[in-house]
């Protein structure tokens, strides 16, 4: 077996085992109600069968590092499925650091299926092991990326406390705009689980299709969707036989490949509301929200507030540290200036101010609570924002990645 | 002025005080259901006491966190919009920035460009902002720090009751030992690293008061950033400028007033092997991918007094390499691969024939950055050039002429005398083009290739402010983790009336402090106390349910 086949075998078998402590974890949160009129049981024991298989996932996943790092000859995070997979890595450290200083079963039910759609969403993207381009040939890929991405993993679980917090304590018992917005955050990381089957299924049967377009560069060039097409390019002319395009991207979407991530875009929303409908048919209409509140019912709001904060606290020096600090030393190295504006670094940027309003509406009153678990929601969709769709959308010097 | 108000234990708090610095009696009205607002120590700060002249208000403005995070939304929002179309200086070069924005993005680009935010960073009205942002963080600071500084170094050991009952952790337990009891409690606090003080009666844990400070060092590590930033706006303490070079020039540093010299000896790109068994799908897809950008300079340094427009006498420093992430680095300047032109003309060689192309007489090599006249071919053949056009055009009148000095279009007038023409027969020569100007010639230059060199572009740069940054950026940070990290924790102890009181606070982290507890009470023997916090949350539940 070759060094890439070993490394792709490691993290799939941790996808698979945070799975597993996924369906543990729940368990350990809702059989506390399950025994409610018998001998209470505290999950404890659930609890910690689920923390050990997380732990081993990680291992598993420490595992594919070093062997992608040996295959790729450098640190393993120069492409998108590279950086994406590693950044599920870092939030499965949040949440080891985070349980061992909480102890808490319910922040793992929650933050482990996010890993699992992390490591799903990375695995669409191309695999090749590539070489580094010369801007990223220096030390300081791996130190400002790691840092950053273990940053985001923090934040990360920051959103996942928040979110147990909203599940625990939006009222389900009728309809209202909170439990509109909580049903959307669900979708949007359905969403995410609706990208990666299309794009698995499509990528089983080989589709292809290919497009003449003007690229980025202002260069004719061939496009290929792996994908049936709904938006194509821009002005594009489809070569091959397939399906559509229904209409095309708009001609400012000028990152590299970005009519192509664009429709990706729309399968996903479109995958996810069916996901999602589905889900709904299965639990006979009622919100997942709904069904989610009761696993929850046990869960302490003051203490899911805290855990919230607390992983800002912990995460936004690490993430200032990484994303702003050695990034600034390392493009003052590579691109001759620490700060340019690039839309990458404009996001950390913002992405930093943000963690900061958070910090200080902390200290008026009335921001503890819902309202803050709001703002951590708001922080993950920043956060992932940087990932996705300033890749899609906006071209920068990070277009690589 | 301000009138002082002498708390029933004592001791003097200054207006506007509104927990007693010393034994944290309320002395304002509150809501006896409401747990204390421990903020601040409950100290007199500046702008919560004053509201009477424009300074008052001014100051009452920007010590407003409400302010401040306004300001912070607002510049995360420009910012964020600033990202929508590219910045003024990403659009492609030799575009006009008064006609991009409306042709490529049509009348939301026209508005971009119109509100600023194609310059976004430079716009006054930004600079405002960060301005507004930059005295936020200082007023505020002054406001609260001081205040704070002062209660807490006037804390006292034994609280008021009403303190106690209203931290958000407390609880009681009748007791008959309370003195042994303090005894046992200040062992196992200290056990737990606590700084422990006693009165009669009372007791006071305390733990990470340092921490306190953070939020005001890392504010005056932002300071310094932004100071950093107004300094560059300081001639001299920023240089940056950019040069091409050709292979085999010589020229000055920019920037660096004639105090450095560097020669280009080679610039060489390199590409990865597609026969590489690690990368060769990768290639296979990508097509050809660059492994490095490299130019191969000589660093030098002019010797005596240099004379105007005279090249000088050189002395070498050293040979280098100059790559992307691997700058060249001297006496606190750096210069940079940023660029590079492959193949620019650089001479044009030719033979001297008949006019069938039959016989040769010699050959010559024109270099079209600097060509010679004469060019003697031997035994008796000669060639003059006697008009050079490096940009080739016919302007108006038909006359030849030239639009630059660069090459792109060469075009040459020679003269050419031989031991049968001594008198010289003139030809014209261009790319493509060789016409006789004398009649009946019998020889001709045939263009017999070029020679092409390489240009590096490189950045030339010196920042004093870098450090002033990176200074800044580490006492934020350093603040940050002092405030994040650790936590400020207090634990009382009191006997009132027979019974052992117990309260405590924390600024965060309230886990961490309920373990702290848990350890006091299991080695006392008394109940934890109860989170109050919590307790509210339940009730209101119960109630909203019932």
């Amino acid at each position: 077996m070759s060094m890439v086949e070993i490394s792709s075998m490691l993290l799939l078998i941790a996808f698979i085992l945070y799975i597993f402590g996924t369906i543990v974890f729940t368990i350990s949160v809702a059989g506390k109600k399950f025994k409610k009129n018998g001998e209470q049981t505290d999950g404890k024991g659930l609890g910690i069968a689920g923390f050990v298989i997380t732990v081993i996932g990680f291992f598993s996943q420490v595992g594919y590092i070093f062997t992608r790092w040996k295959a790729d000859g450098h640190f393993p995070i120069s492409n998108l499925f590279e950086y994406t997979t590693f950044l599920s890595v870092m939030m499965i450290l949040g949440f080891i650091i985070i349980y061992l200083i909480y102890r808490n079963n319910s922040i793992g039910m929650v933050a482990l299926p996010i890993a699992v759609i992390v490591i799903a969403y990375a695995s669409v993207f191309p695999r090749e092991v590539e070489p580094l381009i010369p801007a990223l040939q220096s030390n300081w890929l791996m130190i400002h990326v790691t840092t950053v991405s273990l940053g985001e993993g923090i934040l990360t679980l920051s959103f996942v406390a928040g979110l147990v917090y909203l599940l625990r304590v939006i009222d389900q018992s009728k309809r209202s705009a909170r439990t509109f917005w909580l049903e959307f955050v669900l979708l949007f990381l359905i969403c995410a689980v609706g990208f990666a089957l299309v794009s698995g299924i499509f990528q089983a049967l080989g589709y292809s299709e290919k497009f003449q377009w003007v690229n980025e560069k202002g260069n004719t060039a061939t496009l290929e969707y792996n994908v049936p097409a709904i938006a194509g390019p821009h002005d594009g002319k489809k070569l091959t036989d397939g399906f559509g395009p229904v209409f095309q991207a708009p001609s400012w979407m000028n990152g590299v490949n970005a009519p192509k991530k664009f429709n990706t875009v729309i399968w996903s929303v479109i995958g996810g509301l069916v996901i999602y409908g589905i889900i709904r048919l299965v639990l006979r209409g009622r919100r997942i929200g709904a069904v989610l509140n009761r696993i929850v019912m046990n869960v302490n709001p003051p203490l899911m507030d805290e855990i919230s904060y607390r992983a800002v606290a912990i995460g936004f020096p690490v993430f200032t540290l990484g994303g702003i600090v050695f990034a600034a030393i390392w493009a003052q190295q590579a691109w001759s200036r620490f700060w340019g504006w690039d839309p990458k670094e404009v996001w950390a940027l913002i992405t930093f101010f943000f963690y900061a309003a958070y910090l200080h509406f902390r200290l008026s009153r009335g921001w503890e609570g819902e309202k803050s678990a709001w703002l951590s929601v708001i922080g993950f969709v920043i956060i992932m924002f940087n990932l996705i769709f300033v890749n899609l959308v906006i071209a920068g010097l990070h277009s690589y990645a | 002025m301000s009138q002082e108000i002498i708390c029933e234990c004592g001791h003097k708090n200054p207006e506007g005080t509104i927990l007693c610095e010393a034994c944290g009696k309320p002395l304002q009205e509150d809501n006896p259901k409401q747990l204390l607002n421990m903020r601040y120590e409950g100290s007199a700060r500046r702008s919560q006491t004053y509201n009477r002249t424009a300074i008052d208000k001014i100051w009452n403005y920007l010590s407003s966190v409400k302010v401040g995070v306004t300001l912070i939304i607002l510049v995360l929002i420009a910012i964020a919009i600033g990202t929508i179309f590219p910045q003024n200086i990403y659009i492609p070069a030799g575009a006009d920035p008064d006609t991009f924005y409306k042709d490529q993005y049509g009348v939301l680009g026209q508005i971009y460009k119109t509100l600023g935010f194609d310059n976004l960073y430079k716009s006054w009205w930004f600079i405002i902002l960060i301005g507004l942002l930059g005295a936020s963080i200082v007023v505020a600071s002054l406001d609260r720090f001081f205040p704070l500084h002062r209660a807490l170094k006037n804390q006292k050991v034994t609280r008021h009751e009403r303190f106690m009952k209203k931290q958000r952790l407390f609880g009681t337990t009748p007791t008959t030992k309370g003195e042994e009891q303090l005894q046992k409690a200040e062992q196992a606090l200290k056990e737990k690293k606590y700084k422990v003080s006693r009165e009669k009666g009372a007791l006071l844990a305390e733990k990470g008061r340092f921490s306190r400070w953070g939020p005001y060092v890392n504010h005056i590590g932002l300071m310094v950033v932004l100071i950093a930033a107004v300094l560059r706006f300081i001639p001299g303490m920023y240089v940056n400028e950019t040069m091409w070079i050709r292979e085999g020039e010589t020229k000055a540093l920019p920037g660096t007033h004639n105090e450095y010299y560097i020669t280009n000896h080679k610039f060489i790109l390199t590409t990865y092997n597609k026969q590489d068994p690690q990368y060769k799908q990768a290639i296979k897809e990508n097509g050809s991918i660059v492994k490095s950008y490299q130019s191969d300079v000589t660093l030098f340094k002019p010797e005596g007094q240099s004379v105007l427009g005279a090249t000088p006498k050189l002395k070498k420093l050293r040979d280098d390499q100059i790559k992307v992430n691997s700058p060249l680095e001297f006496a606190g300047y750096q210069v940079f691969q940023a660029d590079y032109r492959l193949n620019e003309l650089y001479k044009m060689n030719f033979t001297l024939t008949d006019q069938s192309e039959k016989k040769t007489f010699g050959k010559l090599s024109v270099n079209l950055y600097n060509p010679k006249e004469n060019y003697d071919l031997g035994h008796g053949y000669k060639v003059k050039l006697t008009y050079y056009f490096p940009d080739f055009y016919f302007d108006d009148n038909g006359d030849p002429a030239t639009k630059s000095d660069t090459p792109n279009n060469p075009a040459f007038i020679f003269d050419v005398t031989t031991p049968d023409k001594p008198k010289g027969e003139t030809s014209f020569v261009a790319i493509k083009t060789n016409q006789a100007i004398s009649k009946d010639n019998q020889y001709k230059l045939t263009f017999a290739g070029l020679d092409t060199r390489n240009v590096s572009g490189l950045i030339v740069k010196r920042d004093f402010t870098v450090w002033i940054f990176f200074v800044g950026a580490m006492i934020f940070l350093l603040g940050v983790v002092q405030g994040m990290y650790w936590q400020h924790r207090r634990i009382w102890l009191r006997k009132i009336n027979g019974e052992l009181w117990l309260s405590a606070h924390t600024n965060k982290n309230w886990h961490g402090i309920k373990k702290d507890i848990a350890y006091l009470t299991d080695s006392l023997g008394i109940p934890e106390p109860v989170d109050q916090l919590e307790q509210k949350v339940v009730t209101e539940e119960r109630r909203k349910h019932s």
